[in-house]
């Protein structure tokens, strides 16, 4: 619909609207997140929702404690890789639409424990993550800008076509598979359907 | 609080053949040790917590060191005959030749513990044990039935260094994955080759970025 006539027909009291951008705006305004926290980034969370930076000012405010009835699942903090596999059934356990921000360095890319030997070097390795933050710990700024960020995305999506959001793609995956313990390392080191290795460019 | 060797002269009146040793610490700390013996480790244990003077009651802290075996060399002279022919005559001198001699000590692995008194208000006093070396004789007596909180940290020890400690009750990893092979904190442990992304890669995490990327092209 062209945009001038509809702020035309809005000065006459009429509103005009798309289901998308109705449905988008639902969507958007009432993300909750999963009572979830595993590391030092969690405090920054906690920090976010309480009076002084509000994060019911984006309607996010409710932290769920079950997956089942969160939207959103913030990986705060360090994932070590006795904890990635909870991590990823966690993930499987929520229902679509639902997304993830990583937050802070570790959830990341494994961060100042990356050469270690317990520590997994980024989410994304295994589940699909909308918005990195980097930071240790990022301020609450951080996170409320991250909630933007998701925001954006979210009102920017189409229903239809290529681009149309996962929950409407009969072919999407709706389950990620749980990476099993390994001798030495988490079997598989990464989901390839996922991640892929980066190009690197010096 | 007494002095290590007053503790120790204690220790040796009241446990017969207790084995005690003291290992000094030459830094400006001079924190002494006592190097326990395994067969008398519970009793001399037990003696330090229940004495009325020393009553070591608490034990803060646990902790391992890995000590790798050691190549020691050193210049020995060995005097030794050697036979010269000059003018056609045959002698037997004896010549004093400098000689580098190599052997290697074996390694141990190294259980520490603190021990402090509440009722006393003193300490630490640091005990230590040792295993006979870093591979097969891996066994230590367990503190645990002295002291209950050296159950978790003798765990912690046993999941990352390897020591099996004798008498623990519940002797699992603690925190590795129970499927884990291995002892991460062992200083000869390799770990996993997963540097297949590196995008800030320097010293040894570039060597090992390389020798990744090599091994990935060579296939």
């Amino acid at each position: 619909m062209d945009e001038n006539l509809k702020i035309e027909l809005g000065k006459q009291g009429v509103f005009v609207t798309t289901i998308e951008e109705l449905y988008n705006w639902g969507r958007k305004n009432s993300i909750w997140p999963m009572q979830f926290g595993l590391a030092c980034c969690a405090i920054e969370m906690i920090a976010t929702t309480m009076a002084r930076y509000d994060l019911a000012r984006f309607g996010a405010e409710v932290f769920r404690p079950s997956p089942r009835q969160a939207d959103l699942m913030i990986i705060s903090g360090t994932v070590t890789k006795k904890m990635a596999p909870q991590v990823v059934r966690l993930y499987n356990q929520m229902a679509e639409p639902r997304y993830v921000i990583a937050m802070g360095a570790c959830a990341i890319s494994g961060g100042p424990f990356k050469q270690g030997y317990n520590v997994l070097k980024g989410i994304d390795r295994y589940i699909p993550v909308d918005v990195h933050i980097p930071g240790c710990p990022p301020r609450p700024e951080a996170l409320i800008q991250a909630f933007m960020t998701l925001q954006k995305k979210i009102d920017e999506q189409a229903l239809t076509g290529e681009d149309r959001p996962r929950h409407l793609n009969e072919d999407a995956p709706g389950e990620f598979p749980v990476p099993e313990f390994g001798e030495h390392d988490l079997e598989p080191p990464s989901n390839s359907g996922v991640w892929t290795v980066p190009v690197v460019i010096k | 609080m007494k002095t290590v060797g007053e503790i120790k002269a204690a220790i040796e009146a009241a446990v017969p053949g207790a084995g005690v040793v003291v290992v000094s610490n030459p830094g400006p700390s001079a924190q002494h040790s006592l190097l326990l013996a395994h067969d008398r480790a519970v009793q001399v244990a037990e003696f330090l917590r229940d004495d009325a003077e020393l009553a070591l009651d608490f034990l803060s802290n646990v902790t391992g060191v890995d000590w790798l075996d050691k190549e020691i060399s050193e210049k020995v002279k060995v005097t030794k005959p050697v036979t010269n022919t000059v003018d056609g005559v045959e002698q037997s001198v004896e010549e004093t030749v400098e000689e580098t001699r190599k052997h290697v000590e074996p390694g141990y692995l190294e259980a520490v513990y603190h021990l402090y008194s509440m009722t006393k208000k003193h300490g630490p006093l640091v005990i230590r044990m040792r295993t006979a070396n870093r591979t097969d004789a891996v066994e230590m007596p367990s503190m645990t039935p002295v002291w209950r909180s050296a159950e978790f940290q003798e765990r912690e020890v046993f999941d990352l260094f390897g020591i099996v400690f004798k008498g623990h009750p519940d002797l699992r990893r603690i925190l590795m994955w129970d499927e884990f092979k291995d002892h991460p904190m062992r200083r000869d442990y390799v770990e996993p080759d997963d540097y297949e992304y590196e995008p800030t890669a320097h010293d040894e995490v570039l060597s090992r970025a390389k020798a990744h990327q090599q091994l990935v092209s060579g296939q």
